[in-house]
């Protein structure tokens, strides 16, 4: 069980922003005019673009779970059976 | 009187089939020729046998049928239709082998009154939603490319959510189904799919499959409903229709920024492929870090460049240096007094070393000494 986010979504980056980001860090880095500092600020972003794609990508299963309203009128989530 | 001789022949040559095997072929026969099709007649004596099912006539002014409408149908048909009531019945024909006769067996039964009267609320629908724009291809979202989240609007015990699931399960497992349980066919269906759709507006997601399994014409109804319609026009995320029927084109389906004929399709649609991501990462890792070693490189190489550049700069420098010294060192030489004495100047002094510059310096037999290049000589003036 867990409480829903009520507010609009694309506070987090997803993950095709981050993918697009990290394209954005790789072409930047292989064209020429970069100083070494920018280069190493730039990878160091890239790295972590990439954790955290890499993260997202590794969930093995797919999750579903129910969307559920409480009397108040609260979303809430719950695990599907089967 | 004996058997006529044909007859006889005839036992000895061929096959005698029992009534049972004839029906039995026939029912093989009818049953096996046709798919589901619609029939229009005069229902005719309509009985609901205390077992649920419904057994009737259906007849126009030239034939007339006998048919049968099993329980599990009969009890989504509502009351026995009234004699004389002009209907659309969907069924398949069959052979009751018992009694050997030929009957249809329907699955569903539209009195075409409602039906006209649903074509023509469809139309009306259909226009209004029209008017203000709701199919435009304009309002038309792009899915977004890897969405995690998705919402799902479907009955939680049809087909359409497990086969949502099974396809997620194959593609992308790194999805979270939200799943939003809404009747989808039936009394209350229109109200649970308008606050479905409602809710979805309410969660973090990505994207809204919305959806049902197949099934009969009349049981499309909520999809073309207004309110539903306009519900899923207002999803704030681009939305994916899966009412799963091949040929009949909802409005919801309309209005949806994507038309899938099935769940499955609707899931294979929406979701990309695993693999194919995770190699895209991978490519750009490779890249990142190519990226990086290369810069580093191109570096260590300008530094290197930067250094024999530095050091061609100092020797010039130093040369230059050298060479004004040497040249303030000629320039020097050439104002030592020594070296005016070589060209032949002497300096004349007197005995305390003052050197003497004008003639008044020489009073008439006063010594002095000159001062030549290699030493001093004894003088005096006339």
């Amino acid at each position: 069980m867990g409480e829903t986010s009520g507010g609009p979504a694309g506070k987090k980056p997803t993950l095709a922003d981050e993918l697009a980001r990290l394209e954005e860090i790789v072409r930047r880095l292989e064209a020429d005019d970069l100083d070494l500092d920018g280069a190493l600020a730039l990878f160091e972003q890239g790295v972590a673009c990439l954790r955290s794609a890499r993260e997202r990508l590794a969930a093995a299963e797919v999750r579903v779970r129910t969307v559920l309203e409480d009397a108040n009128g609260t979303l809430r989530l719950g695990e599907l059976d089967g | 009187m004996t058997l006529p001789l044909p007859l006889s022949s005839a036992l000895a040559g061929d096959e005698v089939l029992s009534v049972r095997d004839l029906t039995a072929s026939l029912k093989r026969v009818v049953g096996g020729s046709y798919s589901p099709l619609w029939v229009r007649g005069e229902v005719l004596q309509c009985r609901a046998h205390t077992s649920g099912h419904w057994y009737f006539v259906l007849r126009d002014s030239a034939a007339q049928v006998r048919c049968t409408m099993w329980r599990t149908y009969a009890e989504r048909a509502g009351r026995p239709p009234a004699d004389g009531t002009e209907v659309f019945a969907l069924g398949r024909p069959d052979v009751y082998e018992s009694k050997g006769e030929l009957q249809f067996i329907v699955t569903r039964m539209l009195p075409t009154s409602m039906v006209g009267d649903q074509q023509r609320a469809l139309e009306r629908v259909k226009e209004a939603l029209e008017r203000d724009g709701l199919f435009d291809q304009a309002r038309k979202r792009r899915l977004p490319l890897y969405p995690l989240r998705v919402a799902v609007v479907t009955s939680t015990d049809g087909a359409a959510l497990s086969d949502i699931i099974t396809v997620a399960r194959g593609r992308w497992p790194a999805a979270e189904l939200w799943v939003i349980a809404s009747r989808v066919q039936g009394d209350g269906a229109t109200t649970d799919l308008v606050a479905a759709l409602k809710r979805v507006n309410r969660l973090d997601v990505q994207l809204c499959i919305v959806g049902r399994g197949g099934g009969g014409r009349e049981d499309l109804g909520a999809f073309n409903d207004e309110a539903v319609c306009r519900a899923l026009a207002a999803v704030r995320v681009p939305t994916v229709s899966a009412v799963g029927h091949e040929t009949d084109v909802t409005l919801a389906d309309l209005v949806a920024d994507l038309r899938a004929a099935t769940p499955s399709a609707a899931a294979e649609l929406a979701l990309p492929d695993v693999r194919a991501v995770r190699r895209l990462v991978g490519d750009l890792g490779a890249r990142l870090a190519g990226g990086l070693s290369r810069r580093t490189r191109l570096a260590s190489e300008r530094l290197e460049r930067t250094g024999d550049r530095l050091e061609a700069a100092m020797e010039t420098a130093v040369a230059r240096r050298r060479e004004t010294a040497d040249r303030l060192g000629a320039k020097l030489d050439a104002l030592s007094p020594l070296r005016v004495l070589e060209r032949g100047y002497a300096v004349p002094r007197d005995a305390g070393g003052r050197v003497l510059r004008r003639r008044a310096d020489f009073p008439a037999g006063a010594p002095f000494t000159l001062r030549v290049v290699d030493g001093d000589v004894a003088a005096r003036s006339e």
